[in-house]
């Protein structure tokens, strides 16, 4: 069995006395949709954060392809293949969507000023185009290029945050929490676009609320709650796993 | 391929004005236009710098810092005076490039403040040391500029109108390149890092290296103008460079407007001229501080995007007036 891509080993967060992320290992295979659920506070953006740069962690380590990446800053985790959408809409909203996608190209094509002042970089930004572009047919978004993204609905926004994310051709995407706010006709499609996204090879790590969305697209699960690790396994093994449904109806019952 | 000849056209035209401008004008006037013209480069290297969304107060030293060094350059080692203004420009980014380590730890307010307090250090060494520096009373009789000959016009520096030309060469060239940078992805990764610098960064950006480069070319452009103005009035001081002269930077730029690459030109252009013709004909010289802040109160009030609103309202309903024109041409 191939090695897997990413694999989080024993890793620890703390803020403080609170401890978000506690001892937590998982492993994602290449080439999966492999998603990551719990209940509100168990600290999966936390562990977003921590396997994208964003934090350092307290303990234990994230390793990609067998390379220790915990503890490098953001862009150099992106640099190593590894990258991230963010909650909400979190876009260039007062840039064209074209040129949102083209940020996405900044790895493959790194602007460099003095090419840029002589001018002897075309064949560069033709290039960071082309591919541009093409992420955004990916994502059906070729016919909005000229707009502002900030004026797109929200269901084109999403998307195109996954967009900008494909421009930069990574071999793993963290999408977080990419059906919030969607109607279920918009979840569908996204649902769709994720296959075809991974079937170009990509592996995806999503957090994610909606249980109908999870289940139907990944292909292991990795549940957790307050920080730790509860359950892992396929759809139907974390459905009917007493632990997992302890977490979520147990949680209610508290509250109630 | 119309458009483009109408562009050089206006180019074209647009550069006769500048060149035949002096002329229509006096003495005194021809001076303030090479300020005018020294401030333009001013204000478009600040706006560069706020591309990433960073504010400085400092500016208007590193200005000074260019102005210092070409000076000091010129008077003591004997350079040549334009080798001696590219390295007083270089010496200013490079400045730049030292406090950049301590600045970046910081972001917004913080950033500003900081800036402030770096700019003010540099102003108490310049009054402290007497030497290299001279001190409160600073560096009197600057070299000029050599004059020279091109053939078709014979530069003589004793004349204003020599410098303006010479000024005007220089900041063209200069607002050219800043041009060609923000036009680039270097430009639009600036963009990038001001409006979302989390997703810049996840995107792969370096953005701490970015806000430093956009940091060092503005402070490299600002030394440039100041080793223009250094050469041109012949004495400077820690007091041309003071906090005074940031807030009239900072007032251009934000009456004109930082959306655009013209604001912060029409901001000092159009305030400079106010300036000039209407409160020195009326003898409200004095009062320059008090109506420039009460100008900038009123466009923060009722202008909030700058002159260059008014601009692109301007554009915005020509051309839909053109298209308008265009349908129904159309449907005849």
């Amino acid at each position: 069995m191939a090695p897997p891509v990413l694999e989080i080993d024993n890793l620890t967060m703390r803020f403080g006395g609170l401890t978000a992320i506690d001892r937590l290992s998982f492993n994602v295979e290449r080439g999966a949709i492999h998603g990551l659920i719990g209940p509100n506070g168990a600290g999966k953006t936390t562990t977003f954060n921590v396997v994208s740069g964003f934090y350092k962690p307290t303990g234990g380590e994230v390793r990609l392809r067998g390379e220790t990446i915990s503890g490098l800053r953001m862009y150099e985790v992106a640099r190593r293949g590894v990258v991230r959408t963010f909650q909400h809409s979190t876009l260039f909203a007062e840039l064209s969507v074209l040129e949102n996608a083209l940020i996405g190209t900044h790895m493959s094509f790194p602007p460099n000023i003095f090419a840029a002042m002589a001018g002897v970089d075309k064949a560069n930004r033709r290039a960071a185009r082309a591919r541009a572009e093409e992420a955004l047919d990916f994502f059906g978004l070729s016919g909005l290029a000229e707009e502002l993204a900030g004026d797109l609905p929200h269901g084109h926004q999403r998307a195109l945050g996954m967009a900008v994310a494909l421009a930069a051709r990574p071999d793993v995407v963290l999408l977080d929490e990419p059906f919030t706010g969607m109607n279920p006709e918009e979840t569908g499609r996204m649902m769709e676009l994720m296959v075809k996204l991974r079937n170009t090879g990509v592996t995806i790590l999503l957090v994610e609320h909606d249980m109908h969305a999870i289940m139907g697209l990944c292909d292991r699960i990795t549940c957790m709650s307050f920080g730790r690790l509860l359950a892992e396994g396929s759809p139907q093994e974390i459905r009917h796993h007493p632990d997992v449904i302890e977490a979520y109806l147990g949680g209610a019952r508290h509250v109630a | 391929m119309h458009s483009r000849v109408t562009n050089l056209a206006a180019f074209l035209g647009f550069g006769a004005i500048l060149l035949a401008l002096p002329h229509t004008l006096s003495f005194s006037q021809q001076e303030i236009l090479v300020f005018l013209t020294i401030n333009v480069l001013v204000v478009a290297s600040y706006r560069l710098l706020t591309l990433t969304g960073e504010w400085s107060l400092g500016h208007v030293v590193i200005m000074g810092v260019g102005a210092y060094a070409s000076a000091l350059l010129s008077k003591r080692l004997g350079i040549y005076v334009p080798a001696s203004m590219l390295l007083g420009a270089v010496t200013a980014a490079m400045v730049a490039l030292a406090l950049s380590f301590p600045l970046f730890r910081m972001k917004g307010f913080y950033f500003l403040i900081g800036s402030f307090a770096a700019g003010e250090i540099i102003r108490l060494l310049w009054k402290r040391f007497r030497e290299p520096f001279g001190g409160p009373k600073g560096i009197k009789k600057i070299d000029p500029m050599p004059d020279f000959d091109i053939g078709i016009y014979a530069f003589d520096f004793f004349e204003p109108i020599s410098y303006y030309y010479f000024a005007l060469a220089v900041v063209g060239v200069s607002l050219w390149v800043m041009w060609r940078i923000e036009r680039s992805p270097v430009g639009l990764t600036f963009h990038a890092v001001h409006w979302q610098d989390k997703l810049a960064e996840a995107s792969g950006v370096n953005v701490r290296a970015y806000r430093t480069l956009a940091f060092v070319l503005a402070s490299g452009f600002a030394g440039l103008s100041g080793a223009l103005l250094a050469h041109y009035i012949g004495t400077i001081n820690p007091n041309s460079f003071d906090v005074e002269q940031m807030v009239f930077v900072l007032t251009w730029t934000i009456v004109g407007g930082t959306a655009t690459f013209y604001g912060p030109i029409l901001g000092c252009v159009v305030l400079t001229i106010l300036n000039e013709i209407v409160l020195r004909e009326a003898g409200f010289e004095q009062m320059r501080p008090l109506i420039y802040g009460l100008i900038l109160i009123l466009s923060v009030l009722f202008m909030p995007k700058g002159l260059e609103s008014l601009v692109r309202g301007a554009l915005s309903w020509r051309n839909a007036g053109k298209k308008k024109v265009g349908e129904t041409e159309a449907t005849e």
